[in-house]
Order: structure tokens, then C-alpha cells, then sequence
């Protein structure tokens, strides 16, 4: 077993684990952060995505002993004070999700891209996003909401996201 | 899939990670971005008894820029090195090809070392070693050594590291002025591994070809370099017609798998095409 400490949105957890436990187990099974699915399991639909010190990942691919230490950012911690983050408001309002199961990886890689990207082109957001699937969307209604929100003015960009004070 | 359970430890040194492999015996394995190791234990097809995570150590993530090649440090993430200003001024077919590698989620964690490592006959980096003859740095408890690219890739996910010995970085030779240069892939999806690619440095003098470079990606259980196109394209002019034709042999002495995705003889149709392609980018060419 090895002890770790990670800041997942906002808030400090020390857990005793096991070194093959993956983050994305950690952060469904033993901390309870459920909005964070499991779709492949073989890192290739980016439903698992989450911000790892401000940098996407795809927490099926990460060991949490490998987190020890790091912020994470997951869907969950997005919304402040009752408001949406601006990239969930810009997915709803272009209705950017069917079935909705891709939905929190794929938000976490729109803000890891307007991070590097603020405004980004058609072709960049396709780029950008190739790591995760969508197979209800046909992708158009994801690339309007990537443009919408980045024409949002305020905070779309993961640092700020995980710094926000996240209510207990 | 759950991973089979294995011990792991974080050594604070690159010397400490060498004594750490050594001792740990033939089944540790070094752990760095771990974006081809854990979908291998997730798959359980890998079962190590140690993992030694080197992702931390700050000797080995350096870029540098020495005199006559470029230093990029084993445990650099492909996302630095795609970004990195002196790889994409002094070597840049390093940086066109390792954007290609997967997505950007998995290039923020898997590591330039890792991907030449693991030596996966379809990953981007190595067929780009080989053209440009980099030199690989290994360190082991016993001591420093470099090899060559033309020795380090060895058989199917086999490479000259032995079981103690830990990759610390890769000198990527510049290769001066006149150079030009492209990384050529084709594959089902966008972040899919490469059915078949082709690195080409093609350096340009007189309107013609005076020098050229070509590495095949997935067209055996190596990297392979085409060492008859080399030959053929020394002297042509840089057009189509030309290129073409010298390109025509790239499948020569190769042997490219069959699998799901592609037949043998489709592979060598490929890599005869992509080459041409490959060759006509780097020449600045109109294809």
C-alpha cells in the first residue's frame, strides 16, 4: 500500500492505496466522484478525461500513486456557486450530447484546449478533441459548443476552474 | 480491466531508479507516462512484479541544444516535445511526427522515451530515430552507454535495453542546412496507431535530390529504413515523375504484418505511395 494525497476539486484527500489502483477508480469508487465515467477502458474514447495539474489526461491511463501530490480537476467541480462553467453552458445551449455519457471527458478536453487555444479554429477543435468519441452527436453539435464558449468572455480555462471554491 | 498487483517505488535519483531496477530483478519495469505500460496491465497482458517510476526525475525530462544534435530527455512528454522551440528549429521531423502520436490527453502523459522503449513496430517515433540515426543514452548501475538507432530497435517490442537498464535520452543529430522534412501516416482513425507511415529528410541542392533519408513505420517488426530508395533518389530531379519512380521499391526487403486492418501486399502498396508522398513534402515538391 502507499499514501497519497491529491486536491480534487478543491478539496485535500489522503488515501491509503494500492499502486495498481487506477485515478479513475480512486476518484469513483473511494472518493465518490462519479460524474467521471469509464467508457473504453482502453484509453481511447477520452470519456474518463480529467485535468491533471491543469493538463488533460485520461484517468484510465494514470495510476493513482502517479497522482500523488497533483490536482485533479474533474467534472464535478466545475459548476460554481450554482452557475454553470461556461464550456457546460455553451454543450447545453448547442445541445452537444445525446446520450450524454461522453459528455464530462468531453468538456474537460474543450477546456484543456481553449487553455493552449483561446480561439481556436473549426479544424483546431477537431483536432483537439480527436481523443475523445462521441458516437450520438455526429461531433457537429461539440464543435459549435467548443466555439460558443470560447466566444464566452470569463474563466473557461482549467486553471481557474480548479481553483474555484468548491462548497463542502 | 483491474491491473495484476505489482510493487511500486519512486526513486530520488536516476542513480537510485538504476539501483532500484537492478536489484528488483528480469520482471521490474520502469515506469514513466505509462501510456503504453498501463493498457498493457490493464489487459493483463504484462505482469511485472516492480514498477520503478522515473516520471518525477528532473535529469532525464531536459531538452537541450548540444552543438551538433538536440538532447531530448526519456521522460519529456511528447506534448513538450511537440512544443519544444528547439526541436521544432533544429530537429524538426521529431515534432511533426510525435504530433501524430495518439491525442493530446495522451501526449500530455506519455513520455518520448517511453514511446521508443516499448519499440511497438506501429508507433511514430521510431521509424524517425532510425532516419535520422539518433544515439540512444541508456544507464544501468554498471554504468552509461549509447547505441545506435540502427542496433536499439531489435525485434517485436524488443530493444537492446537488458532488464537493468533504463533509457535516459536520445541525441537527435541536425542535420544542417538544405533539409526538408515530413512524417507520412496512414491510419483508420485520428488518434489510431499507423497501419503504415514513412519519415523522409530530404536535402535539396540544384533543383534536385543530393541526399535522402527514409524509415518505414509498421512494415516489420522493426522500423526499417529504405536504404534502396536512399540509393535511387540520390541525384533525381525534385519532381513527381522522378520521385515516383525511385520510389517504387520502398516495400524492398521488407516484411509488413497482416492484421485486421491491412494484408501484407496492401501494406507494401502503402508504403510504395506514402513514400512518394513523404518524399515529395520533405522536397518541397509539387506531388
Amino acid at each position: 500500500m502507499a499514501r497519497i494525497t491529491v486536491n480534487v476539486d478543491g478539496i485535500r484527500f489522503e488515501e491509503e492505496v494500492e499502486p495498481r489502483l487506477l485515478l479513475v477508480h480512486l476518484l469513483r469508487d473511494r472518493l465518490g466522484k462519479t460524474g467521471t465515467p469509464i467508457g473504453c477502458d482502453t484509453s481511447n474514447c477520452g470519456a474518463c478525461t480529467v485535468l491533471l495539474d491543469g493538463k488533460s489526461a485520461k484517468s484510465c491511463a494514470v495510476l493513482a500513486v502517479q497522482a500523488d501530490g497533483c490536482d485533479i480537476a474533474t467534472v464535478e467541480g466545475l459548476a460554481a456557486g450554482g452557475r454553470r462553467h461556461p464550456v457546460q453552458t455553451a454543450f447545453h445551449e448547442e445541445h452537444a450530447l445525446q446520450c450524454g455519457y461522453c459528455t464530462p471527458g468531453m468538456i474537460m478536453a474543450a477546456i484543456d484546449l481553449l487553455r493552449t487555444d483561446p480561439d481556436p479554429s473549426d479544424e483546431a477543435i477537431r483536432e483537439g478533441l480527436e481523443g475523445n468519441l462521441c458516437r450520438c452527436t455526429g461531433y457537429q453539435n461539440i464543435v459549435r459548443a467548443v466555439r460558443r464558449a470560447a466566444s464566452i468572455d470569463g474563466p473557461v480555462n482549467g486553471e481557474q476552474a480548479a481553483a474555484r471554491e468548491v462548497p463542502a | 480491466m483491474i491491473p495484476p498487483a505489482f510493487d511500486y517505488v519512486r526513486p530520488a535519483s536516476l542513480g537510485q531508479a538504476c539501483r532500484a531496477l537492478a536489484e528488483a530483478g528480469e520482471d521490474a519495469k520502469v515506469l514513466s507516462g505509462g501510456q503504453s505500460l498501463i493498457p498493457l496491465l490493464r489487459l493483463r497482458l504484462s505482469y511485472p512484479t516492480v514498477l520503478v517510476d522515473i516520471g518525477r526525475l528532473p535529469e532525464p525530462r531536459a531538452i537541450r541544444d548540444e552543438d551538433d544534435h538536440v538532447f531530448i530527455g526519456a521522460t519529456a512528454t511528447l506534448d513538450e516535445v511537440v512544443r519544444s522551440a528547439v526541436v521544432n528549429a533544429e530537429v524538426p521531423l521529431v515534432a511533426l511526427a510525435a504530433r501524430t502520436v495518439a491525442d493530446p490527453a495522451v501526449r500530455h502523459r506519455g513520455t518520448f522515451g517511453g514511446s521508443l522503449a516499448h519499440a511497438d513496430p506501429a508507433g511514430d517515433l521510431p521509424a524517425v530515430a532510425l532516419a535520422l540515426d539518433c544515439e540512444f543514452v541508456i544507464a544501468s548501475a554498471r554504468g552509461e552507454r549509447t547505441v545506435p538507432a540502427a542496433g536499439f530497435f531489435q525485434d517485436y517490442l524488443e530493444t537492446a535495453l537488458a532488464p537493468d537498464e533504463i533509457l535516459v535520452g536520445v541525441k537527435v543529430p541536425k542535420l544542417g542546412p538544405g533539409w526538408g522534412f515530413h512524417y507520412e501516416k496512414f491510419h483508420r482513425t485520428a488518434q489510431a496507431w499507423a497501419i503504415v507511415g514513412v519519415a523522409a529528410a530530404v536535402r535539396r541542392a540544384d533543383g534536385g535530390v543530393a541526399a535522402a533519408r527514409v524509415a518505414l513505420t509498421n512494415m516489420g517488426a522493426t522500423p526499417l529504413r529504405a536504404t534502396a530508395v536512399e540509393a535511387a533518389l540520390r541525384g533525381v530531379p525534385a519532381d513527381a515523375d522522378a520521385v515516383a519512380g525511385a520510389c517504387a521499391g520502398a516495400d524492398a526487403g521488407t516484411s509488413p504484418p497482416a492484421d485486421l486492418h491491412a494484408r501484407p501486399d496492401y501494406r507494401r502498396h502503402l508504403a510504395r505511395v506514402l513514400t512518394r508522398r513523404a518524399v515529395l513534402a520533405a522536397a518541397r515538391a509539387r506531388p
